[in-house]
């Protein structure tokens, strides 16, 4: 079998995607919650560049390279916050980090 | 060959994304990121965007992992303790996502795809070369390049000025 269907690769990235959703809402440690999201986008880089095979137009690929560049960024803010959360309150657990709470 | 590298790199991705999610400590899930964005390297590859799979590799599994890793020794960040606050997710969380990615799934499968090409064949098109990925960024794309470019200089700021020493 030489041939795969493009479904399988979108059904994988909704897979992936799924675990990223998962583990954004079970996880309680603040990185780990930040790397679940890492996931999810990685999930949907895969979906823009199976379409970019299917539609043979490399403006998928662009898009994902844009989203990489974004997520780059977003993650060193990301870690800069949670390094500043670390140093206000001593903690990494999600659940004590509650003060914007009702 | 095609189905054996794709099966290879799929159970690795889902392995490590399990991984991830079931791990208790942050150093393992950081690990298994690594290996889920290798996988999805190699995926790439066989989908023939070559440019994004080098990237994937360079600044996904390089820059931001070693980020990652990083803060988590920075940070000494140990074992996270569970809590049971949620009851919801506790107990509907794992049906309700299933239930969430058998639909995704089954609308992948049912949708008709405008069948120019439906099927993957490695080396069969090879679109995302650096040449062509460089020239549609510098003319088509030219304005969200520039864009990005600034976004990434505030991020760069943001990030020194809230990682400074002293917060108030």
């Amino acid at each position: 079998m030489d041939h795969i269907p493009v479904s399988w690769y979108l059904t994988l990235s909704a897979i992936l995607f799924g675990m990223g959703v998962a583990g954004f809402i079970y996880r309680k440690s603040v990185i780990t919650v930040f790397m679940s999201i890492e996931l999810m986008l990685n999930a949907v880089n895969l979906t823009f560049v199976t379409f970019s095979y299917q539609n043979r137009n490399i403006d998928g690929h662009i898009y994902s390279f844009f989203v990489m560049v974004v997520a780059a960024a977003e993650a060193a803010v990301g870690l800069a916050i949670i390094l500043t959360i670390f140093k206000n309150r001593g903690t990494l657990q999600i659940d004590d980090i509650d003060s914007m709470k009702l | 060959m095609d189905s054996i590298l794709f099966i290879i790199a799929a159970v690795a991705a889902i392995g490590c994304g399990l991984n991830l999610v079931l791990q208790k400590h942050p150093i393992s899930s950081a690990l298994s990121l690594i290996g889920v964005m290798s996988s999805l390297a190699l995926l790439y590859l066989l989908l023939g965007a070559e440019f994004i799979a080098m990237a994937q590799m360079i600044v996904y599994g390089g820059a931001v992992m070693v980020l990652f890793i990083f803060v988590i020794m920075l940070l000494n960040a140990g074992t996270e303790k569970r809590s049971d606050k949620s009851l919801f997710a506790q107990i509907a969380g794992f049906p309700l996502l299933a239930v969430l990615v058998v639909l995704l799934a089954f609308l992948i499968r049912e949708t008709q795809f405008p069948s120019r090409i439906l099927d993957v064949k490695f080396g069969s098109w090879v679109g995302g070369t650096a040449e062509a990925i460089g020239m549609k960024l510098f003319s088509q794309f030219l304005l969200p390049f520039e864009v990005v470019s600034v976004l990434i200089l505030i991020a760069i700021l943001g990030a020194v000025v809230l990682a400074q020493k002293e917060v108030d």
